[in-house]
């Protein structure tokens, strides 16, 4: 199967679930912001829940499908269509030869997650197959797609050519087919348009005044429009340190906050550098880390307390809450 | 070592970052006895990896430990935990690092690596040279001296991929940085920064005073493991003539 780009959107990339193994080299983790939307579409079309997959921004491509195919559109809603009619989101999608997929508006959301049956078919660096776009590696060619580009997918799993052939069967002339059946809204992460975040203090939270302490945890905070994959760039209530003192530098993760001098704080995501400098005031627990990645440059965001214990209740209970609803996909698309 | 109390030996703290790492803190300041427990740490988990154990990162005085919480957490199920610290992710890690930290090896290891870092100072490729001497008073020549005329710790890998942080360069030819930083700095420049010297291997803006370039390739990521450096290297820069930049290939290192 493959696909070829008729316009590349705003920032159209290749993600899978990150590269772990080499930050100790100074190699970022990247991957998909939103990792449950990327597991879910990949779960969807019967791959496995790691598989690369296109991270569409905003402003989505245009992609022409040369050949049949089963994909799944999951995260925010930039309005996809098929054939001039809209696609539902969250549920397996069987696409006819020769139809084109296109985005309209951000309905909600900032990122969308296109999986396909087989998985994006690029080659592996660094045991990853995310695009890596400061050091020009991973994905396809080490940049985001431009027009012109074309993609190929791997070998789908027996689960994905059985449920394709029968959502074949089902299309008759259709542009394409969707599943009836789909995640619904009850699993998702609290995805809002101007959410609460829950953080754990991070291990600067006492440098900063207790002013500028109960200020994180009260006042909102704007998203501004510096915020890309490395980093979302807030403002707000300036913080404040007691002290002006020095971070010696250490890792840094995806949802660590960190305050420079200028009081502005700063969310790292999916793209950050291995290690900071910057006070850290908070991290954001792994379970919130979607919902942050389908925030839009100009909402605002409010930070809410947990304890470590809780954070960690939270994760666990959640995957656990992931793995039950991993084997219902499965059996819907064996049910057939 | 009677000075040294065993507080002060293996005094370590750990912290957590977030509900996937913790980082473990070996004394604040930057200096020789953080950096071998730094090490230490590093080697044995790099040797011993624990199940769940994802990946490491060393820094100047901390190594962050990067788990997977489903692996580590106690298999009874979440409404039945109690509110005691059994069961925690954190908690496992943290008793896995009691058990480890003081008995861990701490001697200079003998297979510790010089690398030789060849540079071509000055001229095109190093266009901020002149600037450095003049504000130092010296002749290009010495400040090349200066830079080349010791061995540079490698502290830890960062910022860029295998872009290393150094430790040990002389105060003599510290310099601030460039009052507006460049757009483009190309891969292989070798650069002054405060009292901070480095090498970029990828391009990327930088505000750094660049004195020089390596025909070596810092970050390979075709490589099993893709930074020339590690840390823990030691580092030795060894001035070679424009005809020999030019030359240079990989075998040669």
């Amino acid at each position: 199967m493959s696909i070829s780009v008729l316009r590349a959107g705003l920032l159209t990339t290749v993600q899978d679930k990150g590269r772990f193994g080499y930050r100790k080299e100074g190699v970022i983790v990247g991957g998909a912001m939103d990792l449950f939307a990327l597991r879910i579409a990949n779960l969807l079309v019967g791959n496995e829940e790691g598989k690369a997959a296109l991270e569409v921004t905003l402003m989505g491509p245009s992609i022409l499908f040369e050949t049949e195919t089963l994909i799944s559109i999951c995260g925010g809603n930039l309005t996809p269509s098929v054939g001039g009619k809209e696609l539902p989101l969250w549920r397996p999608v069987y696409i006819q030869a020769g139809q084109m997929l296109e985005f309209g508006a951000c309905q909600s959301g900032a990122r969308a997650y296109v999986a396909i049956a087989g998985g994006i078919e690029v080659p592996e660096v660094m045991q990853s197959r995310s695009t890596y776009l400061r050091a020009g590696l991973g994905g396809l060619e080490g940049r985001a797609l431009k027009e012109g580009d074309k993609l190929y997918n791997g070998t789908l799993t027996e689960r994905s050519a059985a449920y394709m052939e029968y959502m074949a069967s089902n299309a008759g002339s259709q542009p394409f087919q969707a599943a009836d059946w789909y995640v619904g809204d009850r699993q998702f992460p609290a995805y809002a348009k101007n959410p609460v975040i829950r953080v754990l203090r991070g291990r600067e939270f006492e440098w900063f005044t207790e002013e500028s302490q109960e200020t994180f945890f009260t006042a909102p905070f704007r998203v501004t429009s510096q915020s890309d994959r490395m980093g979302y760039r807030l403002k707000g209530t300036k913080l404040d340190l007691k002290a002006e003192k020095e971070v010696v530098s250490e890792a840094v993760t995806f949802g660590t906050i960190q305050v420079p001098a200028e009081g502005d704080p700063i969310i790292l995501m999916a793209d950050c550098q291995t290690v900071g400098g910057y006070p850290k005031i908070a991290q954001v627990v792994s379970m919130d880390l979607p919902v942050l990645a389908q925030v839009k440059p100009g909402t605002t965001v409010q930070f809410k307390e947990v304890s470590l214990q809780e954070a960690e209740d939270l994760y666990i209970w959640k995957e656990m809450e992931f793995g039950k609803m991993a084997k219902g996909i499965e059996l819907f698309l064996s049910n057939i | 070592m009677p000075d040294i109390t065993m507080k002060e030996k293996w005094g370590y703290e750990v912290s957590p970052l977030g509900d996937t790492s913790v980082i473990v803190q070996f004394g604040t300041g930057i200096n020789e006895v953080s950096h071998r427990n730094v090490l230490a740490l590093t080697s044995y988990f790099e040797e011993h990896p624990f199940p769940g154990m994802i990946e490491i990162v060393p820094a100047f005085t901390t190594v962050t430990i990067f788990y997977d919480p489903m692996k580590l957490y106690d298999p009874f199920p979440v409404e039945e935990r109690k509110r005691t610290s059994v069961g925690s992710p954190y908690d496992t890690v943290c008793s896995i690092l009691e058990r480890i930290v003081p008995k861990l090896d701490r001697t200079v290891r003998e297979t510790e690596r010089v690398i030789h870092i060849p540079v071509c100072y000055g001229g095109e490729l190093g266009p901020d040279l002149d600037e450095v001497a003049r504000s130092h008073h010296m002749t290009a020549d010495e400040v090349i001296e200066i830079h080349s005329g010791q061995e540079y710790l490698v502290y830890m890998i960062g910022f860029a991929p295998g872009f290393p942080y150094l430790g040990g360069m002389s105060e003599r030819i510290a310099t601030p940085r460039r009052r507006s930083p460049r757009m483009a700095i190309p891969a292989g420049a070798v650069g002054i920064g405060g009292s901070q010297t480095g090498i970029y291997p990828i391009s990327t803006p930088g505000g750094w005073q660049i004195i020089g370039r390596t025909p070596l390739r810092l970050f390979r990521p075709e490589h099993q493991t893709p930074s020339l450096l590690k840390a823990g290297d030691k580092v030795r820069f060894q001035p070679i003539g424009l005809d020999q930049y030019k030359e240079w290939n990989e075998d040669q290192l």
